[in-house]
């Protein structure tokens, strides 16, 4: 009987490497994910995410670097000797077994007395205890996947992975579903690490957000602050949209920097500037720009000439498409709430905005996404 | 009415085709009521005696017992040994799996009358002569191949997400083995169990440059051929043929239990 270890506290990821022959999968990554939190790694298929989590779970060896709980070194320790359970993606419940024995498996593999009680518990928690004399093929993507839950919380452990739990379920259901699983995360106060590619369902759900790209962590920290706040064009363009214009920084005036953006001065505040030289990449997000008349005057940053290309109602918003003297489409959400002026393709306007909204980025930034 | 055949055309065609396929089959088990005297050929009408005799032919039910000692040693030694090689063949790789995969289809492929006289000449040469235990050992080599190819097709169906997460769930290499591997092939290695001894029990050229002095059924059958084949043989047929539709019957009976309960 494998006991697994008891162990408590933070998850720590220290200098993680792991190669598939030339394929460098994960990256020197580091990082610590405080116990009790609800941590998401995000990042696109291919970015090393599912990696990262499969080393968690003991699937996947590293080939480098150390993985410990707590004080607990577990890089070396077996699947089944981890206090550490997965959801997997497309659940894995086992298809000859019936939903409360795939429920009791990791009880009874530990040899836990009482498996009625703890099984008929966490059935109660996912709602489905009518169905534990069911097998898995004949529940519904939803209920599976709950099961799947039910079947790796059930085991108390320090640590619960989601790899994509929510992949296979439609957008309706997903929508539920997150709620459920930040409802159930606060339950039962285990640390979720949840892998995903859906930056939607990484903002709403998790506390911190790691965005993962060629086996590396590009930024980390809460979802406002990686939207607000992001510090390379991948980053900024995997959560959400940005428009990027190129300038090049003059001096500085205070706590603020001073830009030349084709010819017009712009100021950020210095906290919001990650370009390392001269040229930088200066990000506004649509919905930070406000639209004017051309000649109005307008307070904040503003550019002056643009033309109206293209304007699409998305009923909350409406979408412009304003082409600037460089030749540059840049694109503009206003809310639909009588704020911003009637206006029609081929008209002239201004663009405003708030300078604390900017984010500036290094201007030879050559990552790409989407 | 051309109307009527354009609409009924396909289940005509398949009352046809099961028709051909289950009339030798009726056939024989009528004639295991047949009142045979010499030679049953001809209908001469119903009698329960070869069903209240059934060993009385000589040797019939001794070679029915050859049968048998053949039959369930090579069953045990080709399901154990085929599905090993399953494993290893659908789950890892390795230097060789390409050649070991062709090599296992040969002996299908290889003429059966070359594979029996060759086979022969070998067990002569390495003194081990004729008798049941040669033909144990060539029904082992053939029936391997059948149960390779049927069990790897099952481990192959098998999504290693499950024992990932058997892994997962505390279970031990052993456990996942045993909890969660074994019993999702075990329908596979079960028709490979069941394909072994039909194809063991059936086989008659192999056997027959083989056996030596010692008979198997089907050598029995084919020898009685030449005077007149016993009622009793049909008896021994049909009762094969009601076992084998036991297994399958519960075959299907047991995998519909185990996904719906």
């Amino acid at each position: 009987m494998s006991e697994p270890k008891k162990v408590q506290g933070d998850l720590v990821l220290s200098h993680v490497t792991k190669s598939f022959g030339d394929f460098t999968a994960v990256d020197d990554l580091s990082l610590t994910i405080p116990k009790g939190s609800f941590f998401a790694l995000l990042g696109p298929s291919g970015c090393g995410k599912t990696t990262t989590l499969r080393m968690i779970a003991g699937l996947e060896e590293p080939t480098s670097g150390t993985i410990s709980i707590g004080s607990t070194d577990i890089t070396d320790t077996k699947p089944y000797e981890r206090p550490v359970n997965t959801v997997f993606q497309n659940y894995a419940l086992f298809p000859h077994l019936t939903i409360f024995e795939n429920v009791a498996f990791g009880l009874r593999r530990r040899g836990i007395k009482n498996v009625d009680a703890e099984v008929e518990r966490v059935l109660n928690l996912v709602e489905l205890s009518h169905l534990k004399s069911r097998k898995p093929g004949q529940l519904s993507g939803g209920q599976q996947q709950r099961i799947a839950l039910a079947r790796a919380v059930v085991n108390k452990p320090a640590l619960l992975l989601l790899d994509e739990p929510l992949g296979a379920l439609d957008l309706k259901l997903r929508r539920q579903m997150q709620i459920e699983l930040k409802w159930i995360q606060t339950e039962v106060g285990i640390t979720f690490v949840h892998v995903t590619h859906d930056q939607e369902e990484a903002m709403t759900m998790a506390d911190t957000v790691a965005v993962m790209n060629n086996g590396r962590i590009e930024q980390m920290g809460s979802p406002a602050e990686l939207y607000e706040n992001p510090r390379t064009v991948f980053v900024a363009n995997f959560l959400g949209q940005s428009n990027f214009i190129d300038g090049s920084i003059e001096g500085t005036d205070g706590d603020n920097v001073i830009a030349n953006l084709h010819g017009v001065r712009i100021v950020f505040p210095k906290t919001r500037n990650n370009a390392n030289g001269k040229a930088v990449k200066v990000g506004i997000r649509p919905e930070k720009f406000r639209l004017h008349d051309a000649g109005s005057s307008a307070a904040g940053n503003v550019l002056t000439g643009g033309i109206i290309t293209d304007i699409s109602f998305f009923g909350v918003s409406t979408q412009y498409m304003v082409e600037m003297p460089w030749k540059q489409e840049l694109m503009v959400f206003e809310q639909n709430d009588g704020g911003a002026p009637d206006l029609a393709k081929g008209d002239a306007v201004t663009l405003s905005w708030e300078p604390q909204f900017t984010f500036a980025l290094d201007g030879t930034d050559p990552s790409q996404a989407k | 009415m051309t109307h009527w055949l354009s609409k009924n055309l396909i289940r005509i065609y398949a009352v046809l085709a099961i028709f051909f396929i289950l009339l030798p089959i009726f056939y024989t088990v009528a004639f295991s009521f047949n009142d045979a005297q010499k030679r049953n050929i001809s209908w001469q009408g119903f009698t329960l005696t070869a069903w209240l005799n059934p060993c009385e032919p000589i040797g019939i039910c001794e070679a029915l017992g050859n049968s048998f000692k053949v039959g369930i040693p090579a069953t045990i030694l080709a399901t154990v040994m085929g599905t090993m090689i399953a494993f290893a063949l659908g789950r890892y790789n390795f230097r060789g799996r390409g050649t070991t995969n062709l090599l296992i289809f040969l002996p299908m492929a290889t003429p059966e009358v070359v594979l029996g006289a060759s086979l022969l000449s070998m067990f002569i040469n390495i003194k081990v002569g004729s008798g049941l235990l040669p033909v144990i050992i060539a029904h082992t080599m053939f029936c391997v191949s059948f149960v390779v190819v049927t069990v790897k097709a099952r481990v192959a169906s098998l999504d290693p997400k499950l024992e990932e997460a058997a892994r997962d769930l505390y279970a031990s290499e052993w456990e996942t083995f045993r909890r969660v591997t074994l019993p999702l092939v075990a329908p596979g290695i079960a028709a490979a169990a069941l394909l072994s001894f039909a194809l063991s029990f059936d086989d008659f050229i192999i056997t027959n440059f083989n056996s030596g002095v010692v008979d198997t059924f089907p050598e029995y059958v084919w020898t009685a051929a030449l005077r007149g084949v016993p009622p009793q043989a049909n008896v021994i047929g049909t009762l094969m043929f009601i076992i084998a539709l036991a297994f399958v019957f519960a075959g299907q009976v047991l995998s519909k239990r185990r996904l719906t309960k």
